[in-house]
Formats: C-alpha cells, structure tokens, sequence
C-alpha cells in the first residue's frame, strides 16, 4: 500500500495509462491510508464509496480508451469547494450540515478530467488562519514528527492534547498535511494571503497561488474576493503543474476569471533557465531573520545561477506595508462577503425575539474567534468616519505595492526569489496568544503576492538545523506560471526531493 | 488610532455579532493590537496615487439580460434552517 501512496501524481498518472495499476487499487490504497490517518484530521469528511465509484468509472475509460489527463488520480478537496451533494462547510460551524447543490467549478474541471474524489480536506475557518488551528474541527497535525521526537511519544501526543506536534500551516493545512503524508496524491486549495505556499513550505510540498484570475472563484466560499485565488498542493513541482493545468480557465459564471488559453503547464518542466534574469529583493531581508533561512536563500540563488540564470538585486519599496495593508483590505471584504451567514437561507440558526435578535445570536455562535475578530475590524474600517482613513489609504498602498513588482519586471527581471516563510513549522498552542499579529507575521513574505494578483510558487529547498521542511518562494510576472515551473524544476532538483515522514501515527 | 468599549459595542452591533459583557475587554485589546499594526501605513505619502480597484487590469464584462437559470426554487431553499411553500421563514419584521 505504501508504495502506491507514495507515487509522485505523474508516476501514478503513467502506470495507469501503462495499464501497470489500476485506478481502484491505487484508490483502495488511498482509502486505507486516508482512514489510517484520521487522527491526523487532515480530512473532515471522507467518501471512500464516491472514490471506489469514480475509480471504477475511472477504469472503465482506461480500457476504452477515453481517459481524460487526471484519469483515476484520487485527490483530497479543500472544504472551502462546494461540492455537488457532499457536505461543505469551509470548517465553520455557521455553515452546519450545509449540502450544495452545485459543484466549483475549479472541482468540475478536475472531475472532467477523470480525478476521484477521496473527501474534504480541513482548514481554517472560511480560510482565516495560518496554522489551521481555527477550524471548528480542530486543528490538523503536520506528519512531520517534532524534532527529536521518537515515533511513540508523538503518537502518544496525538492520542492526547497533541501539544509540542507541529501545525501543517495554513490555511490549507488540511491539503498540505495530507499531500506530505501520502493520503492523496495531490490537493486543491485556496490562497488569499499565503494560505497555499506557506502550509507547502512548513510540510515539504509544493503549491503555487496562480495569477488571479487564472482559476474560478465560482463555488469556492469567499473570503476576500479581490485577493483569494485557488490553486494545487502537491508532492512536486511536476505535479503541481499537471494539476494547475486542469484547475484553470476561463469561466463565465466568474467576471474575474480571465478568457486566456491555458498552456500545458507540464511543458515548462525541464525547460531551460539559461539567460532569465531572477531578482533578489532587499527588503525581504526582515529584521530577526535566522541565518538558516537567508543560507537557505542564497543557495536556492546559487542553484538558479548554476542553471544559468542571471541573478540581480531589485527592490521592492513597499514590501513591508504589504501586511498592514492586507488586515485592512482582506477584513473588509471578509466583513462583507461574510455577511451572507444570517441564519436565513443557509446554516445554522439561532432564534431571538426579533430578526436583528436572531442574525447577532446566530453569527455569535457560529462564527469562531478569528473569523468574530476579522468581520469586526473589517466593519470598522468601513464605517463612516474611518473608510478614507483606513480603507482608501490601504487600497492605495496596494497600487504602490504593485507598482513596486512591475517597476522590476519592467528592469527585465523574469521571476523573484524569496523564502517562503520566516521560519520553519511551529507547535500546536504556541502561536496562540493575546495578540493576534504574531500569528499574521507568518504571512510576511506570501501576502505581497496576492496584494499584486501575481502568481507565487513555494518549493521545499531543504530543511532546517533540526530537519524540518523549509521552502523558497518564486515570484512571476502575470499569467506566467510556466516560467515559475520551469525554476521551480531547477530548486527541486538541486535541493532533492523531500523525503516523505514515516508513518509514526498509524 | 485605537477603540474604547463603546466603539467595541457599536461595531459588534454592525457587524450583527452579539457580545457579552465579558467579551468586550477582550475584543478591544485582539483590535486594538490590530490597529496599532496598521498605523504604520501612516508613514506613507500615498498623494496623487489612484486606489487600487482591479488587481487585473481588464474590462468588465457583460452579458446579455436575460434569464439564463432557474425555476428549482425546491433546490434553493433546500438548505434552510426554516421554510414553508418555497419561502424562507424569518421573525415577524413588519407590525
């Protein structure tokens, strides 16, 4: 089973066309592993019947030969994807045992293309998170064991008040958990600030937050629509791209989806570096950053000028208003967007003595702390009085913000290198204190790129002094994903692919 | 810039969250640390620069008017907590 588990997506992808394996043993393996690792709470809903149903499905196209690109590859869904008859709830108990009946579109696209569905992966609540410890069904454990940990005492951990385990990251810590552990061979997820590359960098995985506009927002539970974007989490660079290849394109039921052809993404695997040009940001050299990081940074710059690449200082001014800005403007569009949850149409409900009465009693109970926390700042920074001075000033920053990027591209900068993250993955609690800005700094270096629409890409390029996953960020111009596939290819296979984690929670 | 309690209660009120007493010293410190880490936003000279509307510069895009889905009005409300004959039931609003 473990062998089948741990394929690369590509590798299973070419022994079932290759008639080596079928779709329902490498689904069945799946199932196994899924339900093995529930401990983990990487999935919240599990449908092993719908996987053994479209693996079969799968197989019978197999053998007609009609196949679609993705055929029999089980997949994990972020719970943030309605999809059609399978409860979604964006891991909020606001949203109850709601049952859609409609299917993202992003989701359609990769059904289309023959991939099976192994269940919904976890996250934090409507997306608001860095650790994924605000679901309202707990939080994930990362299958990286804590440094020094033996196999028994992390289980043991896990069995009880899984303090000193590590988070996965988040927001679609649900995604990388499982991708890093072997329970699905790769994952949709959703990015607004970080929330696909920094769960990738702190579980030795690969994702990459497209261009916005690149994939359908149409039945993806809305956070902040100007910034989120949905994207893939996989085990490598190639994988992502196969992916991505089927998640994105145009769609009329989303007037931000942009009406570009899609390119093979696959293609850009392998393609040559020589000659691109690849900036280093200054202002991304924060203050306290540790050593291994910045070693990390030069050596993923060292790999790319090994490659061919040419490699230039830029300088990205306003880098470091890009997360204060983004707590003004992701909040208010989150106050709005979240507005919809009022106990009438969808969800739970709460009954008061009057209308205004049962909205306030209802959010109340169904919206967690963070999620209570981020529509209230969110709502003031709209307010009359406080909109210029907030809202307007932060959206202007963001122009600035952009304009830093286009003014590199327009040097002739191709792609930007950055760490992914500050730091490597944390324990569970440890972040959880009075302030809640500690925990927002994870998103430093990743919330740049959404407040620019760019695409971003997190590759693992190492681990640190205690053998935790670290990852490089790689940063493009827009809608070209394929140059940061083609680099992507070089970190990975100078860094060598991350090793899996054993299976210390079975 | 930072919010006393009154402020606390009055956007809790907006925003349609119902807070206990207990909550409010709690929420206006968790804002106020917010606010005091977007202050630094100040020290930027933002005159003459547009606000950022379309992070993708494109041209909205429009579709004919006419009805293109519906008449499943069963599905729509399939997921309410509270119906009757195909209508959302609420609290009395009007007297």
């Amino acid at each position: 089973m473990n062998d089948l588990t741990h394929m690369t997506l590509a590798d299973a992808r070419d022994a079932l066309k290759a008639k080596k394996i079928t779709a329902v043993e490498l689904t069945d393996a799946h199932v196994a592993a899924v339900s093995a690792a529930a401990p983990l709470n990487a999935y919240v809903l599990e449908t092993p019947d719908q996987a053994r149903a479209m693996a079969a499905q799968s197989d019978k196209k197999i053998a007609a030969g009609t196949a679609g690109p993705l055929e029999g590859i089980p997949l994990g869904i972020k719970d943030l994807y309605a999809t059609k008859g399978v409860r979604t709830t964006a891991c909020s108990n606001i949203l109850g045992n709601f049952v859609p009946d409609y299917e993202s579109t992003v989701t359609s696209n990769l059904w289309r293309d023959g991939a099976v569905m192994l269940g919904k992966l976890n996250n934090d609540e409507f997306a608001m998170g860095s650790s994924n410890e605000t679901s309202s069904f707990g939080p994930v454990v990362s299958p990286w064991a804590p440094p020094n940990w033996s196999p028994e005492k992390a289980k043991a951990a896990l069995s009880g008040d899984k303090k000193g385990l590590l988070v996965p990251g988040g927001s679609s810590g649900g995604s990388a958990s499982a991708v890093a552990a072997g329970l699905c061979l790769g994952a949709t997820a959703t990015d607004t600030g970080g929330s696909i590359r920094q769960p990738a960098a702190f579980t030795g995985t690969v994702g990459i937050k497209p261009t916005y506009g690149r994939c359908s927002r149409w039945g993806i539970v809305a956070f902040a629509s100007s910034l989120d974007q949905a994207g893939p989490i996989a085990r490598t660079v190639r994988d992502n791209a196969i992916l991505l290849t089927s998640m994105a394109g145009h769609d009329p039921k989303d007037t931000t989806s942009v009406d570009l052809p899609v390119p093979d993404y696959e293609a850009a695997i392998g393609k040559s570096v020589k000659g691109m040009t690849i900036g280093i940001p200054k202002e991304y050299r924060v203050d306290g950053m540790s050593s291994e990081i910045e070693t990390l940074w030069s050596k993923g710059a060292q790999w790319l000028k090994d490659a061919g690449a040419k490699i230039v200082d830029v300088s990205l001014p306003h880098t470091k208003y890009a997360l204060p800005a983004y707590y003004i403007v992701a909040p208010a569009e989150a106050s709005s967007n979240l507005a919809r949850y009022d106990g009438v149409r969808y969800g739970i409900r709460v009954q008061g003595k009057d209308i205004t009465d049962m909205y306030e009693k209802t959010r109340a109970a169904g919206f967690g702390a963070e999620v209570r926390r981020r529509i209230m700042i969110g709502t003031y920074v709209l307010s009359a009085g406080y909109y210029d001075a907030y809202y307007v000033r932060a959206q202007k920053i963001r122009t600035l913000i952009k304009k830093d990027f286009e003014d590199a591209y327009a040097s002739g900068v191709d792609a930007i290198l950055t760490p992914a993250t500050p730091s490597p993955a944390f324990g569970i609690g440890e972040k959880s204190g009075a302030d809640p800005v500690e925990m927002y700094l994870n998103d430093i270096f990743t919330v740049t790129v959404n407040m620019a629409g760019l695409p971003g890409l997190a590759v693992p390029a190492g681990v640190s002094a205690e053998g935790l996953p670290l990852g490089l960020q790689l940063i493009g111009r827009a809608f070209d994903e394929e140059t940061l596939f083609s680099l992507g290819e070089v970190i990975e296979q100078a860094a060598g692919r991350t090793t899996l984690p054993k299976r210390w929670w079975v | 810039m930072s919010v006393d309690q009154s402020t606390v209660r009055k956007i809790a009120r907006l925003a349609r969250i119902a807070v206990t007493d207990a909550e409010v010293p709690h929420l206006q410190g968790e804002l106020n640390a917010m606010l005091a880490f977007v202050e630094q936003l100040n020290e930027v000279d933002v005159s003459g620069v547009e606000p950022m509307t379309s992070v993708t510069p494109m041209v909205m895009k429009k579709r004919v008017d006419e009805v293109t889905d519906g008449y499943y009005a069963e599905r729509i409300v399939g997921n309410a907590p509270l119906t009757e004959d195909h209508f959302f039931l609420v609290p009395k609003v009007v007297e």
